[in-house]
């Protein structure tokens, strides 16, 4: 299995949609085979067209804000005292989470081809709250799918999916999380895909919506590089970029401009939701070691039983809260290209405490975990390391957990 | 010799009806319970349709989930599904057997391990609900040469083109899935609209049996008697809950229903 360079990541796949012969393809229902088909002409036209193109950085620009910031932390890097610490803060883009860049662009396409209803679904919110701000921004009529755990503990973006008109549909089956809540918008869409435009909110499901997301968010990446030029004249010598991984939209959009570089030069990090320390759920299938299996279209590694059945998952982070990944992580991981670890509960709330003690920064917890790795290995790393990690999303939603876990004094009262 | 699918159509055929196509769920509510349904079921029903549960079914509405979930959650195991199969067909009454499931539970237990399993147990055919044209090429000819008939599905989205190529590569039986819903639906496309486009399947692949899905209950089933087959899934289901929550028996009550439904189209 080999990562070809000179090709966008997106486009490595084969005929049928495999990355490395065995990741992503589309094991969908029959009747999905034609709307997939139509999307995945439509996108592939559209991604070459520069008037398209045009059109998605006119609103990246002045309704998302671009660049979202990268900042050194330097209190932090004084604490821990090894590699130099930065962040790329892209919980400052509009609604406070990377999940903006796909959800607009799956409204633009949607719009494009004449549907008047868009459907998603969500874990942490971000996903449903987002495409809720962009289906209102585009006039389009939304409807989100969301675990019934999920409304309850991630209260905040369910108030402003409601807000944005969106209907939010609460999922009771299975573990009554993200998975239960991609099966039923897959289901719905299912019954409904001559009249509505499904947006899947993480780089997972069929191979169309993996590259449509990976396309989407790489938008961080193509920041990210001008910034560190502009700041070291160069892409520096040794660079380091975390990224948390639920799906895996965030990271594969972190880390996508850098692809090509030697990995001694740029590496990727993922971190990956290892749950509680104390039970044996996780969520955190390739640091774990989970086997390939199908999930929500696609070939992935999974956790699931020896049967068959996908295994329920256990994290304080409801964005990272999911059984599979993206194949684009499987096939980064298989090639060598990026490397994965794992993160508990414990950890990634320790993390922020940290960071929030040290910086004005609030992650939320999903790049939590991610701090918490790169804060370990920074320690270790020579002074003239560049060490970034992804802030994608702001603490303001977990500020139920956070109060819980922590007290009073970590949740600040915006 | 003609495989017991095609056997089984032809015998309908010559009592001028569509074959009934029965569902449920292996394991709903118990082992024992689900073997008792399909021995009770095969006095009427022709070929019995028998899922695999699997606990992120995209393609199935709330009353297969809950068939499905209410099996797992009893511990029913892929093995105890084949052995289901075979202690049925070792009844004197049993009739041919299609399994019908998603792809990760076969790909799991290894295609050919699998597919030797359902041999020897008796399966007669697989519908792989998440396994469509051309992805299931491979697998559908591994399932020819183990005399395993391989059912294509075709919707109301399939378009000619790919609807002719699906027909060429099928086997002995087609899947025409009546409308853009998940299992349990209810009709929301007229019986006519749907005959329209099942004679146009008949048309293109006249010698193959084509049965229709979806929506068929023991209100609409009477509008399609001039077809080669009806299944009913999620209203048998169905009823398996509301006997378990009525404290009756879901054996009586699911073979009662299935023996109406076969009135209905004889």
């Amino acid at each position: 299995m080999k990562l070809k360079k000179g090709i966008p990541v997106i486009d490595q796949g084969d005929r049928l949609g495999f990355w490395g012969g065995k990741f992503g393809g589309n094991f969908v229902p029959e009747t999905l085979k034609k709307p997939i088909e139509d999307l995945e002409i439509q996108f592939n036209k559209l991604k070459n067209d520069k008037s398209f193109i045009k059109e998605r950085d006119r609103h990246f620009k002045n309704w998302i804000g671009t660049p979202t910031r990268f900042i050194k932390l330097n209190n932090l890097t004084n604490h821990i005292g090894g590699a130099q610490i930065w962040s790329k803060v892209v919980s400052d883009a509009n609604g406070g989470a990377h999940k903006i860049y796909n959800a607009t662009v799956h409204c633009l396409l949607a719009k494009r081809s004449g549907k008047k209803v868009i459907i998603g679904d969500t874990g942490a919110g971000y996903a449903g709250k987002m495409l809720s701000m962009a289906a209102k921004k585009f006039g389009l009529k939304c409807k989100i799918f969301m675990g019934a755990k999920d409304i309850k503990r991630q209260q905040p973006n369910v108030k402003a999916m409601k807000k944005n008109d969106a209907e939010v549909i609460p999922v009771y089956s299975g573990s009554q999380t993200l998975v239960d809540a991609v099966s039923e918008c897959m289901r719905f869409w299912v019954a409904n895909c001559d009249t509505t435009a499904m947006c899947v909110g993480s780089t997972v499901g069929p191979a169309i919506f993996v590259r449509i997301c990976g396309w989407s968010t790489s938008q961080i990446s193509r920041e990210l590089k001008v910034q560190l030029v502009n700041e070291f004249g160069e892409v520096p010598k040794k660079l380091k970029l975390y990224n948390c991984v639920g799906g895996g939209s965030s990271s594969f959009g972190f880390w996508n401009e850098f692809m090509d570089y030697n990995k001694k030069q740029v590496e990727f990090i993922g971190v990956e939701a290892g749950g509680p320390s104390k039970s044996k759920r996780h969520a955190a299938p390739l640091t774990y070691g989970s086997k390939i299996g199908i999930l929500h279209g696609a070939a992935q590694y999974v956790n699931q039983n020896s049967d068959g059945q996908i295994e329920e998952t256990e994290s304080i982070s409801a964005g990272l809260d999911y059984p599979g990944i993206s194949p684009l992580h499987c096939f980064l991981k298989d090639t060598k290209r990026a490397r994965y670890t794992a993160a508990s509960d414990e950890e990634a709330l320790k993390a922020y405490q940290i960071v929030t003690k040290y910086e004005d920064l609030r992650p939320s917890l999903e790049p939590s975990h991610a701090f918490s790795v790169a804060i370990k290995e920074a320690k270790k790393l020579s002074k003239d390391t560049i060490v970034i990690i992804n802030s994608c999303g702001d603490a303001y939603k977990d500020r139920g957990i956070l109060e819980k876990k922590l007290g009073k004094k970590y949740v600040k009262s915006n | 010799m003609l495989n017991p699918i095609s056997l089984a159509f032809r015998k309908a055929k010559n009592e001028e009806r569509p074959a009934l196509l029965t569902y449920t769920v292996a394991g709903d509510s118990s082992k024992k319970q689900s073997l008792d349904i399909l021995k009770a079921i095969s006095n009427y029903a022709d070929i019995l349709e028998v899922g695999i549960p699997h606990n992120t079914p995209v393609a199935d509405g709330g009353q297969i989930q809950t068939s499905a979930y209410r099996a797992i959650e009893n511990g029913i195991k892929m093995n105890d599904i084949f052995k289901i199969v075979s202690d049925f067909k070792k009844s004197k009454n049993s009739k041919p057997v299609i399994f019908m499931g998603y792809y990760n539970m076969i790909f799991q237990y290894g295609e050919n391990n699998f597919l030797n399993k359902c041999k020897k147990s008796g399966v007669n055919g697989l519908i792989v609900v998440d396994l469509p044209w051309p992805e299931n090429k491979i697998f559908s000819e591994k399932c020819k040469k183990n005399s395993i008939n391989f059912i294509q599905l075709l919707s109301p989205t399939t378009s000619n083109k790919r609807l002719k190529s699906i027909a060429k590569d099928s086997h002995d039986m087609i899947y025409y899935i009546s409308m853009l819903s998940t299992t349990g639906g209810k009709l929301k496309v007229s019986p006519k609209k749907i005959l329209a486009n099942y004679n146009k399947i008949k048309k293109i692949s006249p010698k193959k049996n084509c049965v229709i899905g979806f929506g068929i209950t023991e209100e609409t089933i009477s509008n399609f008697k001039k077809t080669d087959g009806l299944v009913v899934g999620s209203q048998i289901c169905k009823e398996i809950t509301r006997s378990l929550n009525n404290r009756q028996n879901p054996v009586i009550n699911v073979s009662k229903m299935v023996n109406k439904l076969k009135e209905k189209i004889s």
